[in-house]
């Protein structure tokens, strides 16, 4: 058992630590947010030069050898700086469905782009009446000739403004819902018949709803094996949903420093309000969740690679008790910061609302203990006759 | 012990809901529980009211009030929920309003309450301060006296829509060098026209500017303004909190809240099927149900004791702890049903002409904001803690 970081994650951590401390506080974070495009280029294009964007791929891919342990670091210290560039979106989820599925093709084509920073994905998974559930899936895919014609709706695409490249899941068979029939591509943003309305959401990130029109796309544009792609929908969400685990422990953690240093300076009745033993246990519950979170996503993260059952069950447990601890820290932060706590002025509520939001993300509280659940029912010995 | 409507309450019940279907503006049916209104939606309503002589129910007769029974009133707030109305803000009606009737002198009485009743004159509350939240009694803004003047100076802040208010009543320190920081404390109203006050803008984390900063530089008040007597201003102070908390329940709005959290987990799918069928899921809800039926009764109780002439005590503090618990989890199991859509930020994306495409189902829209707005409730009105603390005190006497 080893709980260490390799000598390069730790440098990592430490040079992208420094990265957002320098260029990244909450006021530059804020201007960003506020600004027309809302991201940052030539900070991604920093992100690629410290190795971020290769730090999870292997060496054959060009990567730098690194795994989720890498991805995990990075997010951490995301989750730290409230950083609203893509990463989950293009390296996780684009870079999960290349490296795990992309024939050589594909992996030319957008490896190298990727991990220069020069190409940037999202994911267009969600729709607008599947809620959770990844194969609840209207939008189709239709064989003509050798390659496809999609069309559909994908919900709340999280960085599709910013992209050039889209990731679609769609049905080329089966009924909605069914475990079969589900199908992965890679799809140009402007291709003919992709439409987007870009928004922000209300935790300063953007994200779009995606129309698909008769988007015609070439058989190389299928990621994986046509009505196949399930599985590796599940594997990739499952790495996304460790890293945004991750991105939730740097957020719980700075959320709460944040409440105790607060409580140290602030004073009502002739006393800081540190002093009061009600606060205090509170604050130590917070502390609590966090070291849990910790060790939840670790606990995920490494896991990753099992067995399906076992991954599934280690990201949803991870993901319940992060939805739940991410709630607990950011609700008592605001309380203990009282009316300050509810200003966009302090840093603290863009935490908690980042923290509320990473929840309603990948599957809540209530998708993941039912999964679990589901899960563990699934595993249970026979009872003896 | 009798839980029925007698034929009176129940013909009262139909009295007040044709009322209302008549009367409230069609246009604003079910905006009761937005945070983003104009001046005129906030008010519309109690112009009607004020008209018809029901602004203020709770107040005695002779001063406008209804001389409704708790139960009538209970009907009333029932019946306006149903439709979800704008009702009359709390700050003239349920604030300076039973201050003004109880303690200041009949010039001030005759010169304030008809325009609260009416809602021709906007109040705002001038209560906190960046240093004086939960320990209010530590306020710092001073009222010198200058002649037949009063010269406040200070910052009030939290100070809830005073972009709109007319009047302000104040707590300012009258006496400096008294023993108690209780003491010393004076009870204020003052023109917002007045000079030297100015109001800056808070912006919240659900994106809306409910709340403002206002500072007092060398502002001049008439001493005819100061209610009741100079330095006593605390036993005002608390006086209004205490019937802050008693409304602060909020019971039919959040009944009202119950049923379209319903609507709406009825119409989100989980898996093809309605949310609403999902076990988890309504058992959250059936959760907050029973929570928000002992809160209600709860609430039944301390109104009848209220009739009985033992208006609200130290247990109101029970309705402001539980009644927010209750709002913010509502907010929050609304934000749960619509799943994904809890993240587009949308709020003046109809002014900006880009709304070609809609986002989602409209009632999404505002289920992210509103959770983040209802957590002021935990902290306002003296916070949740404080709450607890008086009972811990005034109750359970330790």
């Amino acid at each position: 058992m080893d709980f260490n970081f390799t000598e390069e994650q730790t440098m990592i951590r430490d040079s992208l630590a420094r990265l957002i401390r320098e260029q990244y506080d909450f006021d530059t974070r804020r201007g960003v947010v506020e600004s027309d495009s809302g991201w940052r280029p030539e900070m991604w294009a920093q992100f690629a030069e410290l190795g971020l964007l290769m730090a999870p791929f292997s060496e054959d891919d060009g990567g730098l050898g690194g795994d989720a342990v890498d991805a995990m670091v990075v997010m951490e210290e995301f989750g730290k700086g409230l950083v609203v560039e893509p990463y989950i979106p293009t390296v996780v989820c684009a870079g999960g469905f290349l490296k795990h599925a992309g024939t050589a093709g594909q992996k030319e084509e957008h490896m190298a782009a990727l991990m220069g920073g020069e190409r940037v994905f999202a994911f267009a998974y969600a729709e607008p009446r599947g809620r959770y559930n990844l194969a609840d899936l209207e939008t189709t895919a239709k064989k003509d000739g050798s390659g496809y014609v999609i069309n559909g709706q994908k919900a709340v695409v999280i960085g599709a403004p910013w992209a050039s490249h889209l990731i679609v899941t769609a049905r080329t068979g089966g009924d909605r819902r069914d475990e079969n029939g589900v199908s992965v591509f890679i799809v140009a943003k402007d291709a003919e018949g992709v439409t987007t309305r870009d928004y922000p959401t209300i935790d300063g990130r953007r994200a779009s709803e995606v129309y698909f029109e008769n988007v015609s796309v070439g058989a190389d544009a299928l990621i994986g094996d046509e009505g196949a792609g399930l599985p590796l929908v599940e594997r990739v969400v499952d790495e996304a949903t460790a890293a945004a685990c991750a991105e939730a422990v740097g957020a719980m953690g700075v959320a709460h420093q944040m409440t105790v240093e607060y409580s140290r300076q602030r004073k009502q009745f002739g006393t800081p309000i540190g002093k009061f033993q009600v606060l205090q246990h509170r604050m130590v519950d917070m502390f609590m969740e966090h070291e849990q979170s910790i060790s939840m996503t670790y606990m995920a993260t490494l896991k990753l690679g099992e067995s399906d059952v076992e991954r599934k069950k280690a990201v949803s447990a991870a993901k319940v008790r992060i939805g739940q601890g991410g709630r607990f820290v950011g609700q008592e932060a605001i309380q203990i910061h009282g009316g300050m706590g509810m200003t966009d002025e302090l840093a603290v509520g863009h935490y908690f609302k980042r923290l509320t939001m990473i929840d309603s993300e990948f599957g809540n509280v209530d998708h993941h203990m039912k999964r679990y659940t589901a899960l563990s029912a699934a595993d249970m010995p026979v009872a003896a006759e | 012990m009798n839980l029925e409507f007698s034929q009176d309450e129940i013909a009262f019940r139909k009295e007040v809901r044709a009322f209302i279907e008549e009367n409230y503006p069609k246009e604003l049916i079910g905006m009761g529980s937005r945070e983003d209104l104009t001046r005129e939606q906030f008010l519309a309503w109690h112009k009607i009211l004020g008209e018809k002589g029901w602004s203020a129910p709770a107040w005695p007769e002779k001063y406008g009030g209804t001389g409704w029974t708790s139960t009538q009133r209970y009907i009333w707030s029932e019946e306006n929920a149903r439709l979800d109305t704008i009702m009359p803000l709390p700050f003239g009606v349920s604030m300076v309003g039973p201050v003004i009737y109880t303690f200041a002198n009949e010039e001030i009485k005759e010169r304030h309450l008809p325009g609260i009743l009416s809602g021709d004159v906007w109040w705002c509350q001038g209560y906190s301060e960046p240093g004086a939240g939960s320990d209010l009694a530590s306020l710092k803004t001073t009222a010198v006296r200058d002649g037949d003047h009063y010269v406040i100076n200070g910052q009030k802040t939290w100070t809830t829509l005073a972009q709109f208010a007319d009047w302000i009543f104040v707590l300012c320190r009258t006496d400096p060098d008294a023993e108690k920081p209780q003491e010393g404390i004076s009870f204020i109203l003052v023109d917002m026209k007045t000079p030297g006050i100015e109001v800056r803008p808070i912006r919240t984390i659900d994106g809306g500017h409910e709340v403002n900063e206002t500072w007092f530089t060398d502002v001049r008040v008439p001493v005819e303004n100061l209610v009741g007597e100079e330095n006593k201003g605390w036993t005002y102070a608390k006086f209004l909190l205490a019937h802050e908390r008693s409304g602060i329940a909020g019971v039919a709005r959040s009944k009202r809240g119950v049923e379209r959290l319903r609507e709406i987990a009825s119409t989100e799918l989980i898996d093809g099927e309605p949310l609403l069928g999902d076990r988890d899921f309504s058992r959250k809800i059936s959760q907050l149900e029973i929570d928000l039926t002992a809160l209600e009764f709860t609430e039944l109780r301390t109104l009848a004791r209220e009739s009985e002439g033992k208006g609200p005590g130290p247990e109101s503090s029970i309705l402001k702890v539980k009644g927010t618990e209750i709002q913010q989890r509502l907010t929050e199991l609304t934000m749960e049903a619509v799943g994904n859509y809890a993240q587009p930020y949308l709020r003046g994306a109809a002014d900006d002409g880009s709304n070609e495409y809609p986002v989602g189902p409209d009632y999404a829209h505002v289920a992210s904001p509103n959770y983040f707005n209802m957590r002021k409730t935990s902290i306002y009105g003296g916070s949740n803690e404080i709450q607890r603390n008086i009972i811990t005190k005034m109750i359970l006497g330790l």
